[in-house]
């Protein structure tokens, strides 16, 4: 996404009076504000989402959650709680990975593209820098792990049928997830910035 | 003893279960016949509160099981033990582990003792040397016969099971109607089957219930099944052809 950053803001910013290391400056920010919180967290709801709603949904109609049920568990905290707490626990760790793969890659791509050169992205990259871009990335992902934690475990948990249905379940929860990952996209940057 | 009082049930806007009324003993196996879709699992998990019913009561030992809180019907779930139509046996744990869990979730037995408890329910269930595997591993018959060794790793008083032999070949479906049967008389349960198949009915049935689209059409024993003089009842006894000619040759 970096690379891809770099190589793009290069190309629409080759304008003699724009100075070049507002590409890196530019990379910094979006890769900061929006692509490592909300990209991460659509791929994620993809891949976490589906795994957790089929997962749960396969135990409903197997009834092993009424078995859980019928040995006196609240199967609810026991299935979902944990999940929800391991996600939310391990997203900030995927996000400032992604923040550093990202910039990596910008710098990668600063060695091909014309119009950017690998010093103007590190100086680019280095100034202007404003932690609480850092910290609103954070939150953001915060907030994104809870709803599809929450929102996939609410179409597995609920799911009923067979096989078929447990298939729709996961679809559901992976689309209704990114819908409402973007809502509130939205709705934190209006409230945080 | 169980009671089912006026029993209905309805799910958002369908209704399954009719006015249904019924009584189960203590020591016998009691079976609930009908068509697939007619609503037995529904009602065994009335029966066993996993579902709320919409109006009517179930009594246990006269105690309504309806109007208790959670904490009252947590004991009572501890007497129950409950072998579903899949198995239900916890995918992500052994076949060890899952006969484990319901002592681990009520009793304060220690990690041995429950592993000893344990290995005495699967010998009970003639399940030796699988201990360490996992239920994908094993054969239907097995998965069956380790939901059954879950369900009474309690010493339950009641036993509810849930087509216990439905994909199984008519060997180990003897075997495991046997099993129910005889763990039923040992320990003096009461114990519910849900079935369609008609060899457990003529060989475990003390009392038969037969419900047909969600209401009772008939109850009594094995022996007079033949002669209930319900239609419903005897189009589902005698579904093939063969069936009906035997009647006719009997007659
Ligand atoms: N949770 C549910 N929500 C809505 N309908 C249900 C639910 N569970 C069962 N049903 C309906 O109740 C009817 C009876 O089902 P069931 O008790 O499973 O039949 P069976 O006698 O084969 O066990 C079916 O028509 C089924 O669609
Ligand atoms: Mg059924």
């Amino acid at each position: 996404m970096g690379a891809v950053c770099a190589i793009q803001m290069a190309y629409n910013l080759q304008n003699p009076i724009v100075p070049r290391y507002l590409i890196g400056l530019g990379t910094r920010e979006t890769m900061l504000l929006e692509f490592s919180s909300t990209i991460v967290a659509l791929i994620l709801a993809g891949k976490v989402g589906s795994n957790i709603a089929s997962e749960l949904g396969t135990m409903r109609v197997t009834e092993q959650i009424d078995a859980l049920e019928m040995m006196g568990v609240n199967s609810a905290c026991y299935l979902i709680l944990p999940k929800i707490a391991a996600f939310v626990f391990f997203i900030p760790v995927l996000t400032v990975f992604s923040m550093a793969i990202g910039l990596l890659g910008g710098y990668v791509a600063s060695f091909s593209t014309a119009g950017l050169t690998p010093h103007d992205y590190v100086v680019g990259i280095t100034s202007f820098f404003r932690p609480f871009y850092v910290t609103y990335a954070l939150i953001k992902s915060l907030v994104f792990a809870f709803i599809i934690a929450s929102v996939s475990s609410y179409h597995g948990y609920y799911a009923f049928g067979g096989a078929l249905e447990v298939g729709k379940s996961s679809t559901h929860a992976v689309v209704y997830s990114s819908i409402v990952v973007l809502m509130f996209n939205l709705i934190l940057t209006k409230l945080l910035l | 003893m169980i009671e089912v009082k006026n029993v209905c049930k309805e799910f958002s806007d369908v209704k399954v279960l009719y006015d249904i009324c019924a009584e189960f003993l203590p020591g016998k196996t009691n079976l609930t016949i009908g068509q697939s879709g007619s609503g037995k699992t529904v009602l065994l998990k009335c029966i066993a509160g996993l579902h709320s019913v919409t109006s009517g009561d179930i009594l246990y030992d006269g105690r309504s099981f309806c109007a208790m809180n959670e904490k009252q019907r947590k004991e009572i779930r501890k007497e129950m033990g409950m072998v579903f139509q899949g198995g239900a046996l916890f995918d992500s744990n052994t076949v060890e582990e899952n006969v484990m869990f319901p002592l681990e979730m009520f009793t304060r037995m220690t990690f041995e003792e429950r592993r000893e408890r344990a290995n005495e329910c699967l010998k009970r269930v003639n399940i030796i040397n699988a201990n360490k595997k996992y239920p994908s591993e094993i054969s239907g018959g097995m998965q069956k016969r380790v939901a059954i060794a879950r369900a009474i790793a309690l010493n339950p008083k009641y036993l509810y099971c849930d087509e216990p032999n439905s994909g199984l070949d008519p060997v180990t479906s003897i075997v495991i109607d046997n099993l129910i049967k005889d763990i039923t008389v040992e320990y003096n349960i009461t114990t519910i089957v849900n079935t369609h198949d008609m060899n457990s009915v003529m060989e475990i049935g003390d009392k038969i219930i037969f419900i047909y689209k969600g209401r009772k059409k008939w109850e009594g024993t094995s022996a007079e099944i033949f002669s209930s003089g319900v239609k419903e009842l005897d189009d589902f006894v005698f579904a093939s052809e063969r069936m009906k000619k035997i009647r006719e040759m009997s007659k």
